[in-house]
């Protein structure tokens, strides 16, 4: 900081000052590795990858390796080239199957997270107050199929909803139905598999929100004769919010990307921005465009995102 | 009060069906001696046999089980200063970004996680010639990254309820911050470790897209395999290998289970 700064333009000397504040704030941090080390992981490992995929989805694939032209280079004479695509990220947001792909991958999230609340909720309340010495059995059975594969998870569902599967079998047993329903590869066995899988997600913090509830107001309610519905609507309800954002986002935000469910379980209709990311990086070898999706798809996820942070900071501070 | 639970059990006891049916499903018929897994044909072993054969699915999982490992120990000392700096630092110089650098991981979708990553490890090559082709080192770095938030979850509960008694007592005795942290802090959270630690390890082991996006040409981890293998049809020898991991599984919760029990009733009692 004592040596002299040489005269120097504004705009780099202004830049350069915020860099050496920044390295004395990063020396300050020393002293603290466990803000340090994560903090340099994270940066390292999650938010600059995002730059780097910005950067990516605005180059032009090529057949090279790797399969992108660079964005900026030297040119002979010295002068910086800088070429940024728009095209990619104008595609995606302008073609009407990549647009298709963006609804229904909300659509899916939207609905399942519906499914998984309305089952998710009752369950949870049903735990929350069970007697305090089955609390914790009940919800190790809630947390156990989330510690088996999840890939065996879905692939179990295979089995069941094929043409010649069990739940087929066993209706055509049963003899309500004649021929064999078609649910594998449709949206349908997509709804089944996610909700199977995300149901832990939505049920644990509900749990955790209802278990710490204050049950003596509902006595209260009940006392002063109000019915327990009203009492659920007016008192529960509201109180659990936070339990229900935090899972409801749990749910959604992932499902909006998820991969192996509607490609294992869903068919040709059933187009997810996940599935749709995969087969432009593999399938087209198209990493620029595969960049452009993945760009939208994170703006997408910031609006939901941003909510279950500030929700999560609520359910904390209660 | 209670004649009106029946309902809210009924839905309990339909949910845990919904939750267990697939799964006990798929265990009865990797004991299916026909090789159509829908159709019951006699008891039989021969799909574990079969499994026990299967050279390609045997090198996958060792590969799996040790970046898992790798994986779970990497989180855990991670992820435990991570819960720390969260617990005990109060509010320090860019703390709202921390956190969110470290729930993001948490929701964020597996495709954009995978492909940036493999970007970054691209790049990184390019730029200063590391990593070297891709295989353990980068599926590794990959699954910390989202290992660690779940482990910083764990950690952080067990830290906030923490009695600081203790460790105040060490210090009035004239120990280091250090060494109470050593002694003492440690083996007071060490239940939450063991569970971040299980925790990390099934969730490395379960991974299959990120994994996909970062791994190279020669390094096929295990739900790899069970990936290429489902998506030929159903198997027999997934059922089986689907059967070893949910008993495998069963027995490490319950005994995690059963060590957390005891400690924490000797640590109250």
């Amino acid at each position: 900081m004592s040596a002299p700064a040489p005269p120097s333009p504004p705009g780099p000397a202004a830049n350069g000052g915020g860099i050496r504040h920044s390295l004395q704030r990063l020396r300050h941090l020393l002293p603290y590795p466990d803000i340090a080390i994560p903090a340099l992981w994270l940066v390292l490992f999650f938010v600059l990858p995002f730059i780097i995929v910005l950067q990516i989805s605005m180059a032009e694939p090529a057949l090279a390796q790797p399969p992108y032209t660079p964005l900026w280079q030297w040119a002979t004479d010295g002068v910086l080239q800088i070429r940024l695509n728009l095209q990619n990220v104008l595609l995606v947001w302008s073609d009407d199957l990549y647009l298709a792909a963006f609804l229904n991958s909300l659509w899916v999230a939207f609905v399942c997270t519906l499914l998984c609340l309305l089952i998710g909720y009752p369950m949870a309340y049903a735990i929350a107050t069970a007697p305090e010495r089955r609390r914790v059995a009940l919800l190790m059975l809630i947390i156990l199929p989330f510690w088996t594969s999840f890939l065996i998870r879905v692939y179990a569902w295979i089995g069941i909803l094929k043409p010649e599967g069990l739940l087929n079998n066993f209706l055509l047993w049963l003899g309500l139905i004649d021929t064999p329903l078609a649910i594998l590869h449709t949206q349908t066995a997509v709804f089944i598999g996610v909700v199977y899988s995300y149901l832990p997600f939505m049920i644990l913090p509900l749990y955790a929100n209802l278990a710490r509830m204050d049950l003596t107001l509902l006595e209260a309610a009940a006392d002063l004769g109000c019915r327990a519905p009203r009492a659920f609507l007016r008192i529960t309800l509201p109180l659990s919010l936070p339990g229900i954002v935090a899972g409801s986002m749990l749910v959604f935000i992932p499902v909006v990307g998820e991969f192996v469910i509607p490609d294992l379980l869903g068919g040709p209709d059933s187009l997810m921005v996940g599935r749709m990311l995969w087969t432009e990086f593999f399938g087209n070898k198209d990493w620029p465009l595969a960049s452009a999706i993945a760009i939208l798809l994170l703006i997408l996820l910031v609006v939901p995102f941003v909510a279950m942070q500030r929700w999560q900071q609520r359910l904390e501070a209660d | 009060m209670h004649h009106r639970r029946w309902p809210l059990f009924t839905v309990l006891g339909f949910g845990y069906a919904f939750l267990y049916v697939p799964v006990l499903l798929l265990v009865i018929y990797s004991f299916n001696e026909s090789r159509l897994v829908t159709v019951w044909a006699g008891f039989s072993t021969k799909w574990y046999w079969a499994l026990l054969e299967n050279q390609h699915l045997l090198d996958a999982a060792w590969l799996s089980i040790r970046i898992a490992a790798t994986n779970a120990t990497v989180a855990v000392i991670v992820g435990t200063l991570a819960a720390n700096a969260l617990v005990r630092r109060g509010h320090f110089w860019g703390r709202a970004g921390f956190e969110l650098m470290l729930t993001a991981p948490l929701v964020m979708p597996e495709v954009i996680v995978g492909l940036s990553l493999l970007l970054l490890f691209v790049a990184m090559e390019q730029w200063i010639g590391w990593p070297e082709g891709r295989g353990f080192t980068t599926i590794t770095i990959a699954h910390v990254t989202f290992s660690m938030a779940y482990v910083a979850v764990v950690v952080k509960a067990r830290l906030g309820q923490m009695d600081r008694s203790l460790e105040e007592a060490a210090m009035d005795l004239g120990a280091r911050p250090f060494k109470v942290y050593l002694r003492i802090t440690l083996p007071l959270i060490a239940p939450a470790l063991l569970s971040g630690w299980l925790l990390a390890f099934t969730l490395s082991l379960d991974d299959l897209v990120v994994a996909s996006f970062v791994a190279g040409p020669g390094s096929t981890t295990l739900p790899m395999v069970v990936y290429s293998s489902v998506r030929m049809g159903v198997s027999p020898q997934i059922n089986a290998l689907a059967t070893i991991i949910v008993v495998f599984v069963g027995v490490a919760v319950t005994v995690a289970g059963l060590a957390l029990r005891g400690r924490s009733q000797a640590g109250s009692g």
